[in-house]
Protein backbone atom coordinates (compact mmCIF):
# COMPACT_ATOMS: atom_id res chain seq x y z
CA UNK A 1 0.00 0.00 0.00
CA UNK A 2 1.54 3.96 -0.75
CA UNK A 3 -0.35 6.58 1.75
CA UNK A 4 0.68 10.44 1.74
CA UNK A 5 1.08 12.05 5.05
CA UNK A 6 0.37 14.77 5.95
CA UNK A 7 2.64 15.44 8.99
CA UNK A 8 2.87 17.77 11.84
CA UNK A 9 6.50 19.06 12.43
CA UNK A 10 7.68 21.23 15.26
CA UNK A 11 11.30 21.70 16.19
CA UNK A 12 10.77 22.77 19.66
CA UNK A 13 8.00 24.06 22.70
CA UNK A 14 8.59 27.65 21.14
CA UNK A 15 9.06 27.17 17.49
CA UNK A 16 6.34 27.34 14.77
CA UNK A 17 4.85 24.16 13.71
CA UNK A 18 4.07 23.49 10.05
CA UNK A 19 2.58 20.09 8.49
CA UNK A 20 5.41 18.17 5.75
CA UNK A 21 4.66 16.04 3.31
CA UNK A 22 5.83 12.93 2.81
CA UNK A 23 5.10 9.68 0.70
CA UNK A 24 5.49 6.19 1.79
CA UNK A 25 5.38 2.85 -0.35
CA UNK A 26 5.48 -0.47 -0.63
CA UNK A 27 3.78 -0.72 3.19
CA UNK A 28 1.79 -3.96 3.35
CA UNK A 29 -1.62 -3.89 4.96
CA UNK A 30 -0.65 -5.95 8.18
CA UNK A 31 1.65 -3.21 9.55
CA UNK A 32 0.60 -1.03 12.72
CA UNK A 33 0.29 2.62 12.46
CA UNK A 34 3.66 2.80 14.56
CA UNK A 35 5.57 0.64 12.23
CA UNK A 36 4.41 2.95 9.51
CA UNK A 37 5.95 5.25 11.07
CA UNK A 38 9.29 3.66 11.49
CA UNK A 39 9.62 3.15 8.03
CA UNK A 40 9.26 6.65 7.09
CA UNK A 41 11.95 7.50 9.57
CA UNK A 42 13.74 4.74 8.52
CA UNK A 43 13.32 6.59 5.08
CA UNK A 44 14.23 10.01 6.76
CA UNK A 45 17.20 9.10 8.33
CA UNK A 46 18.84 7.55 5.14
CA UNK A 47 17.97 10.79 3.44
CA UNK A 48 19.98 13.05 5.97
CA UNK A 49 16.41 14.65 7.43
CA UNK A 50 15.28 14.97 11.06
CA UNK A 51 13.41 11.97 11.69
CA UNK A 52 9.55 12.21 12.97
CA UNK A 53 9.55 12.41 16.66
CA UNK A 54 6.29 10.57 18.07
CA UNK A 55 5.45 9.02 21.38
CA UNK A 56 5.82 4.81 21.87
CA UNK A 57 6.52 2.67 24.54
CA UNK A 58 4.44 -1.50 24.74
CA UNK A 59 2.89 -0.94 21.78
CA UNK A 60 0.60 -3.50 22.80
CA UNK A 61 -2.06 -1.19 23.86
CA UNK A 62 -1.55 -0.84 27.83
CA UNK A 63 0.75 1.97 28.42
CA UNK A 64 -0.72 4.95 27.39
CA UNK A 65 2.13 6.52 25.48
CA UNK A 66 1.43 6.32 22.02
CA UNK A 67 -1.23 9.73 20.62
CA UNK A 68 -1.27 10.80 17.73
CA UNK A 69 -4.31 12.63 16.10
CA UNK A 70 -5.25 10.70 13.07
CA UNK A 71 -7.61 11.72 10.47
CA UNK A 72 -9.66 13.51 12.64
CA UNK A 73 -9.74 11.22 15.38
CA UNK A 74 -7.50 10.57 18.58
CA UNK A 75 -5.62 7.37 18.15
CA UNK A 76 -7.17 6.89 14.38
CA UNK A 77 -10.43 6.20 13.21
CA UNK A 78 -10.93 2.79 14.59
CA UNK A 79 -12.38 2.35 17.83
CA UNK A 80 -11.56 1.05 21.51
CA UNK A 81 -7.73 0.56 20.60
CA UNK A 82 -4.42 2.80 20.83
CA UNK A 83 -2.53 3.83 17.65
CA UNK A 84 -0.42 1.21 18.46
CA UNK A 85 -2.93 -1.40 17.82
CA UNK A 86 -4.25 0.51 14.31
CA UNK A 87 -3.21 -1.06 11.33
CA UNK A 88 -2.79 0.48 7.84
CA UNK A 89 -5.77 -2.35 6.52
CA UNK A 90 -8.01 0.73 8.47
CA UNK A 91 -6.62 3.15 5.82
CA UNK A 92 -7.25 3.28 1.70
CA UNK A 93 -4.00 2.99 -0.56
CA UNK A 94 -2.81 5.78 -1.77
CA UNK A 95 -5.12 7.59 1.09
CA UNK A 96 -4.03 11.49 2.73
CA UNK A 97 -3.31 10.90 6.22
CA UNK A 98 -2.99 13.59 8.47
CA UNK A 99 -1.51 13.51 11.67
CA UNK A 100 -1.13 15.61 14.38
CA UNK A 101 -0.13 16.01 17.64
CA UNK A 102 -2.73 16.11 21.02
CA UNK A 103 -3.50 20.08 20.99
CA UNK A 104 -4.92 20.80 24.36
CA UNK A 105 -3.41 23.56 26.67
CA UNK A 106 -2.31 21.50 29.21
CA UNK A 107 -0.30 19.62 26.50
CA UNK A 108 2.14 21.58 25.26
CA UNK A 109 3.72 20.30 22.00
CA UNK A 110 7.63 19.44 23.24
CA UNK A 111 8.54 18.44 19.36
CA UNK A 112 6.88 17.18 16.11
CA UNK A 113 4.23 14.77 17.59
CA UNK A 114 5.15 14.39 21.04
CA UNK A 115 3.06 16.39 24.23
CA UNK A 116 4.19 16.94 27.71
CA UNK A 117 1.90 14.90 29.31
CA UNK A 118 2.78 15.09 32.95
CA UNK A 119 0.33 17.27 33.82
CA UNK A 120 -1.75 14.02 34.25
CA UNK A 121 1.20 12.46 36.39
CA UNK A 122 0.61 15.59 38.86
CA UNK A 123 -3.03 14.64 38.97
CA UNK A 124 -2.31 11.61 39.98
CA UNK A 125 -0.07 12.85 42.54
CA UNK A 126 -1.96 15.14 43.67
CA UNK A 127 -4.25 11.77 45.10
CA UNK A 128 -4.36 9.30 42.83
CA UNK A 129 -3.52 6.74 45.55
CA UNK A 130 -4.15 4.97 48.51
CA UNK A 131 -2.03 5.48 51.59
CA UNK A 132 -0.65 2.30 52.39
CA UNK A 133 1.20 1.32 55.82
CA UNK A 134 4.27 -1.35 55.08
CA UNK A 135 3.72 -4.66 56.65
CA UNK A 136 2.73 -7.90 55.50
CA UNK A 137 1.17 -9.15 52.48
CA UNK A 138 -2.39 -9.08 53.35
CA UNK A 139 -4.81 -12.22 52.74
CA UNK A 140 -6.35 -12.17 49.83
CA UNK A 141 -10.06 -11.94 50.02
CA UNK A 142 -10.01 -10.50 53.63
CA UNK A 143 -12.42 -7.95 52.54
CA UNK A 144 -15.42 -8.55 50.84
CA UNK A 145 -16.21 -6.82 47.78
CA UNK A 146 -19.58 -7.38 45.80
CA UNK A 147 -18.64 -8.65 41.99
CA UNK A 148 -21.01 -5.56 40.86
CA UNK A 149 -18.24 -3.01 42.24
CA UNK A 150 -15.18 -4.78 41.64
CA UNK A 151 -16.38 -4.66 38.05
CA UNK A 152 -16.88 -0.84 38.31
CA UNK A 153 -13.79 -0.34 39.87
CA UNK A 154 -11.78 -2.37 37.28
CA UNK A 155 -13.47 -0.58 34.53
CA UNK A 156 -12.38 2.58 35.43
CA UNK A 157 -9.14 1.33 36.61
CA UNK A 158 -8.67 0.30 32.77
CA UNK A 159 -7.64 3.51 32.08
CA UNK A 160 -4.24 4.22 30.68
CA UNK A 161 -3.83 7.88 30.74
CA UNK A 162 -2.73 8.29 26.80
CA UNK A 163 -4.98 11.96 27.20
CA UNK A 164 -7.34 11.09 24.26
CA UNK A 165 -9.96 12.55 26.35
CA UNK A 166 -8.51 15.79 26.52
CA UNK A 167 -7.49 15.80 23.03
CA UNK A 168 -10.77 15.30 21.87
CA UNK A 169 -12.56 17.17 24.45
CA UNK A 170 -13.71 20.42 22.81
CA UNK A 171 -12.94 22.20 25.80
CA UNK A 172 -9.67 20.07 26.82
CA UNK A 173 -11.39 18.77 29.91
CA UNK A 174 -9.59 16.23 31.67
CA UNK A 175 -12.45 15.23 33.66
CA UNK A 176 -12.99 11.70 32.05
CA UNK A 177 -9.20 10.79 33.40
CA UNK A 178 -9.65 11.85 36.62
CA UNK A 179 -13.62 10.36 37.01
CA UNK A 180 -11.82 7.35 35.92
CA UNK A 181 -9.02 7.45 38.97
CA UNK A 182 -11.41 8.59 40.97
CA UNK A 183 -13.70 6.17 40.21
CA UNK A 184 -11.71 2.88 40.41
CA UNK A 185 -10.51 3.82 43.95
CA UNK A 186 -14.08 5.19 44.99
CA UNK A 187 -15.68 1.53 44.49
CA UNK A 188 -13.40 -0.49 46.33
CA UNK A 189 -13.17 -0.36 50.83
CA UNK A 190 -9.69 0.57 50.35
CA UNK A 191 -9.75 3.49 48.20
CA UNK A 192 -13.12 4.55 50.11
CA UNK A 193 -11.18 5.82 53.44
CA UNK A 194 -9.56 8.60 51.08
CA UNK A 195 -12.06 9.45 48.63
CA UNK A 196 -13.38 12.85 49.83
CA UNK A 197 -9.62 14.28 50.50
CA UNK A 198 -9.16 12.35 46.84
CA UNK A 199 -12.01 13.89 44.64
CA UNK A 200 -11.26 17.34 46.05
CA UNK A 201 -7.28 17.53 45.47
CA UNK A 202 -7.69 15.84 42.24
CA UNK A 203 -10.34 18.42 41.01
CA UNK A 204 -8.34 21.43 42.50
CA UNK A 205 -4.72 20.08 40.76
CA UNK A 206 -7.00 19.85 38.01
CA UNK A 207 -8.45 23.18 37.36
CA UNK A 208 -5.22 24.57 38.58
CA UNK A 209 -3.69 23.04 35.29
CA UNK A 210 -5.90 24.61 32.88
CA UNK A 211 -8.18 21.98 31.94
CA UNK A 212 -11.44 22.71 30.96
CA UNK A 213 -14.59 21.93 32.45
CA UNK A 214 -16.89 19.24 31.03
CA UNK A 215 -19.85 20.15 28.67
CA UNK A 216 -20.83 16.09 28.59
CA UNK A 217 -20.99 15.98 24.90
CA UNK A 218 -19.15 12.15 25.53
CA UNK A 219 -16.88 12.35 22.49
CA UNK A 220 -14.12 11.41 25.25
CA UNK A 221 -16.02 8.30 26.01
CA UNK A 222 -16.35 7.42 22.11
CA UNK A 223 -12.56 8.13 21.75
CA UNK A 224 -11.41 6.52 24.61
CA UNK A 225 -9.37 2.80 23.64
CA UNK A 226 -10.69 1.74 26.86
CA UNK A 227 -14.34 3.45 26.08
CA UNK A 228 -14.03 4.33 29.53
CA UNK A 229 -17.93 5.15 30.34
CA UNK A 230 -18.68 9.09 31.12
CA UNK A 231 -21.06 7.79 33.96
CA UNK A 232 -17.71 7.45 35.89
CA UNK A 233 -18.04 11.72 35.51
CA UNK A 234 -21.23 11.23 37.05
CA UNK A 235 -19.55 9.53 40.16
CA UNK A 236 -17.01 12.24 40.14
CA UNK A 237 -19.31 14.81 40.32
CA UNK A 238 -21.03 13.15 43.13
CA UNK A 239 -18.06 12.23 44.59
CA UNK A 240 -16.88 16.51 44.75
CA UNK A 241 -20.01 17.61 45.57
CA UNK A 242 -20.15 15.78 48.28
CA UNK A 243 -17.18 16.04 49.88
CA UNK A 244 -17.47 19.94 49.91
CA UNK A 245 -20.69 20.10 50.48
CA UNK A 246 -19.07 18.08 53.53
CA UNK A 247 -16.34 20.91 54.64
CA UNK B 1 -6.50 27.54 44.32
CA UNK B 2 -8.91 28.60 46.66
CA UNK B 3 -10.97 26.05 48.60
CA UNK B 4 -14.44 27.73 47.69
CA UNK B 5 -16.66 25.50 45.44
CA UNK B 6 -17.78 27.93 43.21
CA UNK B 7 -13.99 28.46 42.65
CA UNK B 8 -14.05 25.12 40.71
CA UNK B 9 -14.98 24.01 37.51
CA UNK B 10 -17.24 21.05 38.63
CA UNK B 11 -18.73 24.07 41.62
CA UNK B 12 -19.31 26.32 38.45
CA UNK B 13 -21.00 23.60 36.54
CA UNK B 14 -23.37 22.99 39.33
CA UNK B 15 -24.64 26.70 39.65
CA UNK B 16 -25.11 25.86 35.41
CA UNK B 17 -27.07 23.31 36.40
CA UNK B 18 -29.25 24.47 38.81
CA UNK B 19 -30.08 27.50 37.63
CA UNK B 20 -31.13 25.54 34.40
CA UNK B 21 -32.98 23.24 35.94
CA UNK B 22 -35.05 26.19 37.76
CA UNK B 23 -35.38 28.19 34.70
CA UNK B 24 -36.61 24.44 33.21
CA UNK B 25 -38.82 24.45 35.96
CA UNK B 26 -39.93 28.24 34.89
CA UNK B 27 -40.58 27.11 31.19
CA UNK B 28 -43.06 24.36 32.61
CA UNK B 29 -45.01 26.62 34.05
CA UNK B 30 -44.87 29.43 31.36
CA UNK B 31 -46.11 26.91 28.62
CA UNK B 32 -48.61 25.86 31.21
CA UNK B 33 -49.82 29.26 31.40
CA UNK B 34 -49.89 29.70 27.57
CA UNK B 35 -51.59 27.12 26.68
CA UNK B 36 -54.66 28.10 28.85
CA UNK B 37 -54.59 30.83 25.74
CA UNK B 38 -55.64 28.32 23.13
CA UNK B 39 -58.96 27.29 25.24
CA UNK B 40 -60.04 30.18 26.67
CA UNK B 41 -58.92 33.85 25.97
CA UNK B 42 -60.84 35.18 29.00
CA UNK B 43 -59.52 32.42 31.27
CA UNK B 44 -56.08 33.78 29.93
CA UNK B 45 -56.96 37.69 30.67
CA UNK B 46 -57.19 36.12 33.92
CA UNK B 47 -53.60 34.73 34.66
CA UNK B 48 -52.61 37.70 32.65
CA UNK B 49 -54.42 39.91 35.63
CA UNK B 50 -52.85 37.09 38.36
CA UNK B 51 -49.41 37.88 36.84
CA UNK B 52 -49.45 41.49 36.58
CA UNK B 53 -48.15 44.32 38.74
CA UNK B 54 -48.77 42.20 41.89
CA UNK B 55 -45.98 41.92 44.81
CA UNK B 56 -45.72 38.36 44.15
CA UNK B 57 -45.35 38.50 40.17
CA UNK B 58 -42.55 41.48 40.63
CA UNK B 59 -40.77 39.13 42.99
CA UNK B 60 -41.50 36.08 40.97
CA UNK B 61 -39.73 37.96 37.78
CA UNK B 62 -36.42 39.04 39.71
CA UNK B 63 -36.30 35.95 40.79
CA UNK B 64 -36.48 34.57 37.24
CA UNK B 65 -34.13 37.50 35.73
CA UNK B 66 -31.77 36.52 38.67
CA UNK B 67 -32.12 32.30 37.48
CA UNK B 68 -31.45 33.75 33.66
CA UNK B 69 -28.49 36.31 34.43
CA UNK B 70 -26.11 33.59 36.89
CA UNK B 71 -26.95 30.80 33.83
CA UNK B 72 -25.70 33.41 31.52
CA UNK B 73 -23.16 34.93 33.51
CA UNK B 74 -21.57 31.48 34.21
CA UNK B 75 -21.86 30.09 30.54
CA UNK B 76 -19.46 33.06 29.76
CA UNK B 77 -17.32 32.55 32.25
CA UNK B 78 -17.17 28.17 31.40
CA UNK B 79 -17.02 28.82 27.65
CA UNK B 80 -14.11 31.40 28.37
CA UNK B 81 -12.56 28.91 30.35
CA UNK B 82 -12.87 26.42 27.95
CA UNK B 83 -12.02 27.85 24.88
CA UNK B 84 -8.53 28.52 26.92
CA UNK B 85 -8.31 25.33 27.91
CA UNK B 86 -8.14 23.85 24.77
CA UNK B 87 -5.23 25.91 23.47
CA UNK B 88 -4.35 28.06 20.69
CA UNK B 89 -3.54 25.68 17.89
CA UNK B 90 -6.38 23.63 16.69
CA UNK B 91 -6.56 20.55 14.65
CA UNK B 92 -6.59 21.16 10.98
CA UNK B 93 -8.86 18.25 10.71
CA UNK B 94 -11.14 17.00 13.47
CA UNK B 95 -14.08 14.70 13.24
CA UNK B 96 -17.46 13.62 15.00
CA UNK B 97 -16.93 11.11 17.71
CA UNK B 98 -19.26 8.67 18.16
CA UNK B 99 -23.09 9.84 18.46
CA UNK B 100 -21.85 12.84 19.81
CA UNK B 101 -24.95 15.03 19.29
CA UNK B 102 -24.80 18.61 17.63
CA UNK B 103 -26.69 20.29 20.16
CA UNK B 104 -23.83 19.35 22.94
CA UNK B 105 -20.72 20.45 20.96
CA UNK B 106 -23.41 23.85 20.68
CA UNK B 107 -25.08 24.63 23.58
CA UNK B 108 -22.92 28.35 23.71
CA UNK B 109 -24.72 29.19 20.45
CA UNK B 110 -27.88 27.82 20.65
CA UNK B 111 -27.79 29.95 24.11
CA UNK B 112 -26.88 33.12 22.20
CA UNK B 113 -29.82 32.90 19.94
CA UNK B 114 -31.86 31.69 22.85
CA UNK B 115 -30.94 35.27 24.46
CA UNK B 116 -31.65 36.98 21.13
CA UNK B 117 -35.25 35.55 21.32
CA UNK B 118 -35.45 36.20 24.37
CA UNK B 119 -34.53 40.33 24.02
CA UNK B 120 -37.44 40.15 21.31
CA UNK B 121 -39.71 38.14 23.76
CA UNK B 122 -39.05 40.55 26.55
CA UNK B 123 -40.07 43.59 24.16
CA UNK B 124 -43.09 41.82 22.99
CA UNK B 125 -44.41 40.55 26.48
CA UNK B 126 -42.82 41.61 29.07
CA UNK B 127 -41.63 45.58 27.71
CA UNK B 128 -45.07 45.91 26.67
CA UNK B 129 -46.99 44.45 28.72
CA UNK B 130 -45.90 44.34 32.63
CA UNK B 131 -43.23 47.47 32.33
CA UNK B 132 -46.44 48.56 30.53
CA UNK B 133 -48.64 48.32 33.43
CA UNK B 134 -45.62 49.14 36.30
CA UNK B 135 -45.41 52.75 34.48
CA UNK B 136 -48.95 53.33 33.74
CA UNK B 137 -49.06 53.66 29.83
CA UNK B 138 -50.47 51.52 27.05
CA UNK B 139 -47.71 50.36 25.50
CA UNK B 140 -49.01 47.70 23.03
CA UNK B 141 -52.27 49.72 22.53
CA UNK B 142 -54.56 47.56 24.44
CA UNK B 143 -56.26 48.13 28.22
CA UNK B 144 -54.23 46.30 30.50
CA UNK B 145 -56.99 43.85 31.35
CA UNK B 146 -56.88 42.33 27.48
CA UNK B 147 -53.38 40.94 27.45
CA UNK B 148 -55.49 37.86 25.09
CA UNK B 149 -56.47 40.67 22.73
CA UNK B 150 -52.83 41.87 23.04
CA UNK B 151 -51.44 38.49 22.81
CA UNK B 152 -53.68 37.64 19.18
CA UNK B 153 -52.49 41.10 17.81
CA UNK B 154 -48.90 40.18 17.75
CA UNK B 155 -48.97 36.63 16.56
CA UNK B 156 -51.10 37.76 13.97
CA UNK B 157 -48.52 38.84 12.21
CA UNK B 158 -47.09 35.63 10.30
CA UNK B 159 -43.03 36.62 10.51
CA UNK B 160 -43.56 36.94 14.59
CA UNK B 161 -45.07 33.59 14.63
CA UNK B 162 -41.91 32.31 12.21
CA UNK B 163 -39.23 33.78 14.64
CA UNK B 164 -41.29 32.38 17.61
CA UNK B 165 -40.68 28.92 16.28
CA UNK B 166 -37.03 29.04 15.52
CA UNK B 167 -36.54 30.60 18.95
CA UNK B 168 -38.13 27.11 19.97
CA UNK B 169 -36.31 25.13 18.16
CA UNK B 170 -33.27 26.45 19.47
CA UNK B 171 -34.77 25.81 22.78
CA UNK B 172 -35.36 22.17 21.89
CA UNK B 173 -31.85 21.22 21.02
CA UNK B 174 -30.52 23.47 24.06
CA UNK B 175 -32.46 21.16 25.94
CA UNK B 176 -32.05 17.87 24.32
CA UNK B 177 -28.72 18.60 25.78
CA UNK B 178 -29.11 20.57 29.16
CA UNK B 179 -31.83 18.87 30.99
CA UNK B 180 -30.07 15.02 31.13
CA UNK B 181 -26.42 17.11 31.44
CA UNK B 182 -28.11 18.91 34.47
CA UNK B 183 -28.69 15.48 36.38
CA UNK B 184 -25.23 14.26 35.30
CA UNK B 185 -23.99 17.22 36.45
CA UNK B 186 -25.21 16.87 39.94
CA UNK B 187 -24.11 13.37 40.07
CA UNK B 188 -27.54 12.09 39.63
CA UNK B 189 -26.38 9.50 37.33
CA UNK B 190 -25.19 5.94 36.24
CA UNK B 191 -24.55 3.61 33.48
CA UNK B 192 -28.46 2.66 33.26
CA UNK B 193 -29.50 5.97 33.53
CA UNK B 194 -26.91 7.78 31.39
CA UNK B 195 -29.38 6.53 28.39
CA UNK B 196 -32.90 6.76 29.92
CA UNK B 197 -32.15 10.73 31.21
CA UNK B 198 -31.00 11.55 27.57
CA UNK B 199 -34.76 9.87 26.23
CA UNK B 200 -36.34 12.02 28.81
CA UNK B 201 -34.53 14.59 27.28
CA UNK B 202 -35.33 14.23 24.07
CA UNK B 203 -39.34 13.46 25.58
CA UNK B 204 -39.00 16.48 27.51
CA UNK B 205 -37.81 18.98 25.09
CA UNK B 206 -40.33 17.79 22.29
CA UNK B 207 -43.35 18.59 25.08
CA UNK B 208 -41.75 21.82 25.33
CA UNK B 209 -41.40 22.80 21.37
CA UNK B 210 -44.81 21.70 21.12
CA UNK B 211 -46.96 23.48 23.86
CA UNK B 212 -45.20 26.79 22.81
CA UNK B 213 -45.48 26.14 19.01
CA UNK B 214 -49.17 25.47 19.53
CA UNK B 215 -50.16 28.17 21.62
CA UNK B 216 -48.63 30.74 18.98
CA UNK B 217 -49.75 28.97 15.87
CA UNK B 218 -53.34 28.60 17.69
CA UNK B 219 -52.79 32.24 18.06
CA UNK B 220 -52.23 33.10 14.49
CA UNK B 221 -54.78 31.31 13.45
CA UNK B 222 -57.45 33.35 15.75
CA UNK B 223 -56.63 36.24 14.44
CA UNK B 224 -56.68 35.74 10.77
CA UNK B 225 -59.20 32.97 10.61
CA UNK B 226 -61.52 32.78 13.36
CA UNK B 227 -63.73 30.68 11.60
CA UNK B 228 -61.06 28.28 11.97
CA UNK B 229 -60.25 28.07 15.45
Amino acid sequence: MNFTLKVWRQASPKAKGEFKTYQVSNISPDTSFLEMLDILNNNLIHEGQDPVAFDHDCREGICGACSLFINGHAHGPDTLITTCQLHMRKFKDGETITIEPWRSAAFPVIKDLVVNRQAFDQILQSGGFISVNTGGVPDANAIPISKKDADESMDAAACIGCGACVATCKNGSAMLFVAARVSSLAKLPQGRIEAARRAKAMVAKMDELGFGACTNTGACEAECPKGISIAHIARLNREFLSAKFQD
Amino acid sequence: MSNNLFSSTIGRKLIMSISGLFLVLFLLFHMAMNMVAIFSLEAYNAVCHFLGTNWYALAGTMVLAAGFLFHIIYAFILTRHNLAARGKERYSEQKRSGNVSWASRNMFVIGVIIVLGLVMHLYHFWYKMQFAELVGKEIGGFAWADGAGYLTSVFANPVVVILYIVWFAAFWFHLTHGFWSAFHTIGWNNQVWLNRWKCIANIFATIIFLGFAAVVIAMYFKANCAACI
